[in-house]
């Protein structure tokens, strides 16, 4: 019951909270002591009443002096990657005291595998990471090799970015990030077993080395480190990466307190020294001339000199290598069989499973300014590296290449996530929360998204706040976890277009106005943040309005509007329906004078696609409407699936496991058939029915029994008897 | 939307509810309660956001409608079927859009007379109102009285506008059909019940009888999805399809891994779109046929008086239906006769000769017969030989013309024009006005409903200009239910949806929304999934991938 006191405590005071509005502190010239010193000034009532009560516990450690606030944080997070970074950044920007453990300090924000971020679907993630107040926007903006706009002409939903990144300055930026915020507390550690306390609620973490941290919410954000293994050609060894260790004891300890653990397996290629490399008769592929952006910050928009990616491919020779030597691979010579991506196959696969096509491309791209790397994207291999440079020397260009590292496979521990739920809390475990690959993703964008939203829950959580949930319609984010949680994985999750199915409101141009608003509740967004936002989107509105109003007739502009979309243009034409004819673009108002100077070239972008695809849209709202009021409708938790006779016996099974939190994710779950939710719909309207029928019968003999006890004792002591 | 943000993010903002607790007269008691309610609820609850409104879209949905279950509008007949013809049958509409969906097919009378019938239906809760059912093209289906309920003052609690029509079966299902190609969708079984139950209408004890039926209900329709199709319906189904989800592939292939693919070639695109939506509207016309097989065809027969029309009647249906004397107005209402034309049922329609006159109930009577033409499938204008073409005939047409044009029907029913009495006059004195009428008529044939000469060849004439053919090859008749007739209808107008968007040049991810539900619609009726279906022929399809 003690141990509920806090909780409780907290609760009560929720309201109370109110008068001390939590901004993001970011005192970064503060000293740490200083700080601190602050912290506790701010926050009488918050966090420290949920701390201190630990030291009642006498949990492990904790009597010992001196130690005792410096182990305790409102919000640990375990892993420095791009999951970790954004979980541990946005909590210690919502003012919780954070600590991220990381098993190297030199490796935090590291990009193992290829050094771009964005790209289809992935830079929907990182612009709506950005709209919440996240980090890897700005990353990319600031350490970009390259840029380049996919999809132009496939419209505005599939529009994407990609940025080739320098992965040593990303690293290094992405460091000074961290080290600079005040809330946040670093530590070189590796992380063993998590602490329980007796409600199933998590107290902290122990590491090898004995030591043990306190927080009431724990993010673990594991990678490919939880008993990872990496192989090449045959030999395999204990790795979380090339050259790093693995992280052994804690898939242990999280089966024994009753998680599903699983195994999947990626890979990386090879990196040769640009240096060795022939250029001259390969097809260089070059960097947008007009550079796009990832963050909606201004700050971030700095253009620097791009580099330049080379593309190459196959020949038969690689062909014929591989084919010689299958039986050298792990998948074909069968001694793993952990599931690598369909959507990042190994050459071999490629030449096993096309054996009628007579060559692949494959792209070589630059690590970094500074280094001689280049990656060969599109030749990961499991072939034992005598056989690597050989294999890469059959590549035109590549004939005299120096390989730096070989290519390798690594398999790791994930937990799938049907044991997390939407605020990526795990459901068994109150305050631990799993993001990036230990829920079965791939992908620094993928990782990243995680990140931030449980960095949020998890600062929330340790304040008593609720946590929160971004739907699946709301946004990529939303659909990513959705999907993790309720879908069975069978390969590392990569986020792709075709995964959202409403995916034309889900737009990169529109991410900020689909989620800063809410970073800005949640209190990631600063003042000059909002505030740009705010003239943005007042511009957007204004110019919107003035396009329905300004009418032009006749002249050169109707005239080329003519010829550009081969329809006529009548007199009086609003430059709303000009726009609105195919093939106008914003630019031709420009040339001609007819645009607005004030706006930003993606302002323009945006007003052009409200504009331009109005009808598209209202359609694609009014559907999703439809939907979503049966969609949301929430299933309680506790739900006796079995007890349902009218589920089918599949769907009684799936459930239970999955435990979906709402009907519309109900209906995602493979083999829960329409008919099954309809059957489901009908219960829960029947026990919540029921369970109203209790509680007002409840109130009402209550209601008598207090308004009886009222005259004789206080209300306080009616909270002391609960809460002990 | 910020203001909505903060009611959704920090409820305790929210005035506190005092009226949940109206037990409750000691009001610190209420507020700790409240609150140890809500911090349960907040634990073992995640908040919960729905920000698919962006910002800048704001104000372009309607408002959102609380409480309602159901996702759509669902239509269906709830008077019993099959069991012999009723006076009335009700087709019932429920659901959010139900006064849209009835304000395209049904035209209230004293409006259509006034305005033309062109203003947006607005309804008077609980007030009936008399008109037409049309269908898609325009044409009257019946007569009906429309009965709107409006939320929550219904049996669902949703919006509810019943139509009562004539007790017959085709005409209930006609009235149906035109519901779901405004837009409702067919109402599974207990559906409306379920709808009221779940919008807190029925009491609980009525819960498990819904859930027993349903459940029993969907278990045979589920087994019978496949198997109640045809070998041609269903192979047609699949193979539109797997086109669509091959399509579908390319599509999303070039989307998601642009640089790794070579260009699509759209020129073969648009052509096997083509192809595929002109395959879908053989489909659908095979169905309409089907349809009209087993609801049988309305053949009126009009003229002026006297000149031989119930002698027809009773000479093709073989019967002594209708009374036949010489004197001219005999026939006061409307005749019918069941007769089957090449095995397809068509019931002929004698009216009375139209006229003007002073006696009312022969003005009754020709009321009757103009509403009988403006409702069948096929018109017949019988003449007089004797007579020729006279003034009398021009000024008829004339007259159903216009009442056809006035019920704003976009297409009219094919017009046959009868030249009885043939055994009266030579037939070269006929020729010249086969050609004055030649451009309102389909078919002229001559008959003598003496003899019975003529009638034959007035069967044919009338399938042809129905394009029916008679049911002797097989092949293209299948059975389609009205479920799958619907799914049908999705398909080909997401099909039509996709031919504008590649006429307007719109950028290749719109094609992928109406493709996307085209393939969801098909696989509705052969009870499939597609959501996996396409990434998983991605990557079985092309060489993807670092």
């Amino acid at each position: 019951m003690a141990s509920a006191t806090p909780r409780l405590l907290s609760f009560l005071f929720t309201p109370l909270r109110l008068t001390y509005p939590i901004h993001a502190i970011r005192t970064s010239h503060r000293s740490r002591t200083l700080s601190f010193l602050s912290f506790n000034l701010r926050r009488p009532n918050g966090r420290l009443r949920t701390v201190s009560s630990f030291a009642s516990n006498g949990t492990n450690g904790m009597e010992r002096m001196g130690q005792k606030d410096e182990e305790r944080y409102d919000v640990i997070v375990v892993g420095g990657g791009h999951a970790g970074c954004e979980a541990a950044l946005a909590s210690a920007r919502l003012g919780a005291r954070t600590l991220l453990l990381t098993l190297n300090l030199d490796r935090i924000a590291w990009q193992p595998c290829n050094p771009a971020v964005g790209g289809p679907a992935k830079s929907q993630l990182v612009h709506e990471v950005d709209a919440l107040g996240g980090e890897i926007g700005k990353m990319a903006d600031r350490c970009y090799l390259q840029k380049r706009v996919l999809n132009l002409s496939k419209g505005p939903a599939v529009r994407a970015l990609r940025a080739q990144t320098d992965k040593r300055e990303y690293a290094m930026e992405m460091k000074k990030v961290v080290e600079s915020n005040s809330n946040l507390f670093i530590r070189e550690a590796m992380v063993t077993e998590v602490l329980i306390g007796k409600n199933d609620n998590i107290q902290g973490v122990r590491t090898f080395f004995g030591m043990d941290f306190f927080a009431p919410s724990v993010v673990l954000t594991t990678g490919t480190f939880m008993s990872g293994k990496i192989w090449v050609g045959r030999a395999s060894m204990p790795a979380g990466r090339a050259g790093e260790s693995a992280s052994l004891g804690l898939t242990e300890n999280l089966q024994s307190l009753g998680f599903e653990t699983d195994r999947l397996k990626t890979g990386t290629p090879a990196r040769v020294d640009c240096r060795s490399v022939d250029f001259s008769g390969l097809e260089p592929q070059y960097g947008d001339e007009e550079v796009s952006w990832f963050s909606f910050d201004p700050e971030c928009h700095i253009e620097r000199e791009q580099m330049c990616c080379y593309l190459t491919r196959t020949t038969s020779e690689t062909h014929k290598l591989i084919r010689d030597n299958l039986n050298e691979t792990p998948t074909y010579g069968g001694w793993v069989d952990a599931k690598g991506p369909r959507y990042c196959p190994s050459i071999e696969d490629k030449i096993v499973r096309f054996r009628d096509k007579e060559s692949h491309q494959i792209f070589l791209e630059p690590e970094g300014r500074t280094v001689p790397e280049l990656y060969v994207q599109g030749f990961s291999t499991g072939l034992p590296e005598r056989l690597q440079l050989a294999l890469l020397r059959t590549l035109p260009g590549l004939e005299n290449c120096v390989m730096l590292r070989p290519a390798y496979a690594v398999e790791y521990d994930f937990l799938p996530a049907y044991q997390c739920s939407r605020s990526l809390m795990t459901k068994k475990i109150e305050g631990l929360f799993f993001s990036g690959q230990i829920n079965g993703t791939t992908g620094y964008e993928e990782a990243a998204a995680q990140g931030i939203i449980s960095g949020i829950n998890a600062a929330r959580h340790s304040e008593g706040k609720p946590v929160i949930v971004l739907e699946r319609e709301s946004s990529y984010i939303g659909t990513l976890i959705d999907d993790l949680v309720t879908k069975d994985l069978r390969e590392p999750y990569r986020m792709l277009t075709s995964r959202s199915e409403h995916r034309l409101l889900l737009r990169a141009d529109n991410a900020d106005s689909r989620l800063t608003p809410l970073g800005r509740e949640i209190g990631l967004i600063d003042d000059r943040r909002w505030d740009l936002y705010q003239s943005k989107q007042l511009r957007i509105k204004e110019e919107k309005e003035r396009l329905k109003n300004v009418r032009v007739s006749g002249g050169e502009f109707a005239a080329e509007v003519a010829t550009v979309s081969g329809q006529p243009v009548r007199d009086h034409t609003t430059l709303e329906s000009i726009l609105k004819k195919p093939h106008v673009q914003y630019k031709l108002l420009d040339k001609h004078g007819f645009g607005n100077e004030n706006l930003s070239k993606c302002e323009k972008d945006c007003v052009e696609i409200d504009i331009k695809y109005a009808g598209f849209i209202m359609r694609q709202q009014s559907h999703l409407q439809q939907i979503v009021n049966q969609e949301h409708k929430r299933l309680p938790e506790d739900l006796d699936y079995y007890s349902m006779t009218t589920l089918s016996h599949e769907s009684r099974e799936k459930l239970s496991k999955v435990r979906p939190q709402t009907i519309g994710q109900a209906s995602r779950i493979g083999g829960v058939s329409p008919a099954d939710i309809t059957a489901l719909l009908i219960w829960v309207e029947s026990n919540r029915r029921k369970a109203n029928q209790r509680t007002q019968q409840e109130l009402l003999r209550s209601g008598a029994t207090d308004n009886h006890m009222a005259a004789s004792s206080p209300t306080d002591s009616v909270v002391q008897a609960t809460a002990i | 939307m910020a203001s909505s943000l903060i009611r959704l993010l920090l409820p305790w903002r929210q005035p506190k509810p005092h009226h949940l607790f109206p037990f409750s007269l000691n009001p610190t008691k209420t507020s700790f309660l409240f609150h140890l309610r809500r911090c349960q609820a907040s634990t073992s609850s995640p908040k919960r956001l729905i920000l698919t409104q962006d910002e800048r879209s704001k104000g372009s949905l309607s408002t959102e409608r609380e409480a309602i279950v159901g996702s759509g509008t669902i239509a269906a007949i709830v008077t019993s079927l099959g069991g012999g013809p009723a006076a009335v049958g009700i087709v019932r509409i429920s659901g959010p859009t139900a006064v849209a969906v009835a304000g395209q097919v049904f035209r209230p009378v004293k409006r259509w007379k006034e305005e033309g019938g062109c203003v947006a239906w607005r309804p008077k809760s609980h007030f009936v109102e008399y008109g037409y059912v049309l269908d898609n093209d325009g044409n009257v289906i019946d007569e009906v009285l429309a009965v709107p309920m409006l939320a929550p003052r219904s049996y669902t609690r949703e919006d509810v506008v019943e139509l009562q029509c004539h007790g017959n079966d085709v005409c209930l299902h006609r009235v149906l059909r035109a519901c779901l190609e405004a837009g409702a969708t067919l109402a599974e079984p207990g559906e409306f019940t379920l709808r009221a139950f779940l919008n807190g209408r029925l009491d609980l004890s009525q819960a498990e009888n819904i859930a027993r039926l349903i459940s029993a209900k969907s278990a045979a329709a589920a087994d019978s999805a496949l198997a109640g199709i045809q070998g041609g319906f269903s192979s047609l189904v699949k193979s539109l399809k797997i086109q669509c989800i091959e399509l579908l592939t390319e599509l999303e292939a070039r989307l998601d891994f642009e640089d790794e693919l070579p260009p699509l070639c759209l020129p073969s695109l648009i052509d096997k779109i083509s192809v595929m939506r002109h395959d879908l509207q053989d489909a659908l016309d095979t169905a309409n046929y089907d349809k009209l097989l087993q609801s049988g065809l309305q053949i009126a027969i009009i003229g002026r008086p006297n000149v031989g029309k119930s002698s027809l009647l009773n000479a093709w249906s073989k019967s002594e239906r209708a009374i036949v004397t010489e004197i001219a107005g005999t026939t006061r209402d409307v005749v019918e006769a069941n007769v089957s034309i090449h095995g397809i049922p068509a019931m002929l329609l004698d009216t009375a000769g139209i006229r003007e006159t002073d006696d009312i109930v022969e003005k009754i009577g020709v009321k009757r017969s103009e509403a009988a033409a403006l409702a069948a499938d096929v018109i017949i204008m019988a003449i007089s030989a004797v007579d020729g073409w006279s003034e009398g005939d021009a000024k008829l047409i004339e007259h159903i013309v216009t009442s056809q044009k006035s019920a704003n029907q976009a297409m009219t029913a094919p017009m046959i024009l009868v030249i009885n009495k043939d055994d009266c006059k030579p037939k070269d004195l006929l020729v010249s006005f086969e050609e004055i009428c030649s451009g309102l008529f389909k078919k002229v044939v001559r008959t003598c409903a003496l003899t019975g000469a003529g009638i034959s060849e007035l069967e044919k004439a009338v399938l042809e200009v129905r394009g029916l053919e008679p049911i002797s090859s097989a092949g293209r008749k299948w059975t389609v239910n009205q479920r799958q007739f619907e799914q049908l209808l999705r398909a080909q107008e997401a099909f039509f949806r996709l031919h504008t968007s590649i006429e307007e040049q719109l950028p290749m991810d719109f094609w992928t929304i109406d493709l996307r539900e085209a393939a969801l619609a098909l696989c509705q009726i052969s009870g499939d999934d597609i959501s996996e279906e396409v990434l998983t022929s991605i990557f079985s399809k092309f060489c993807i991938g670092k």
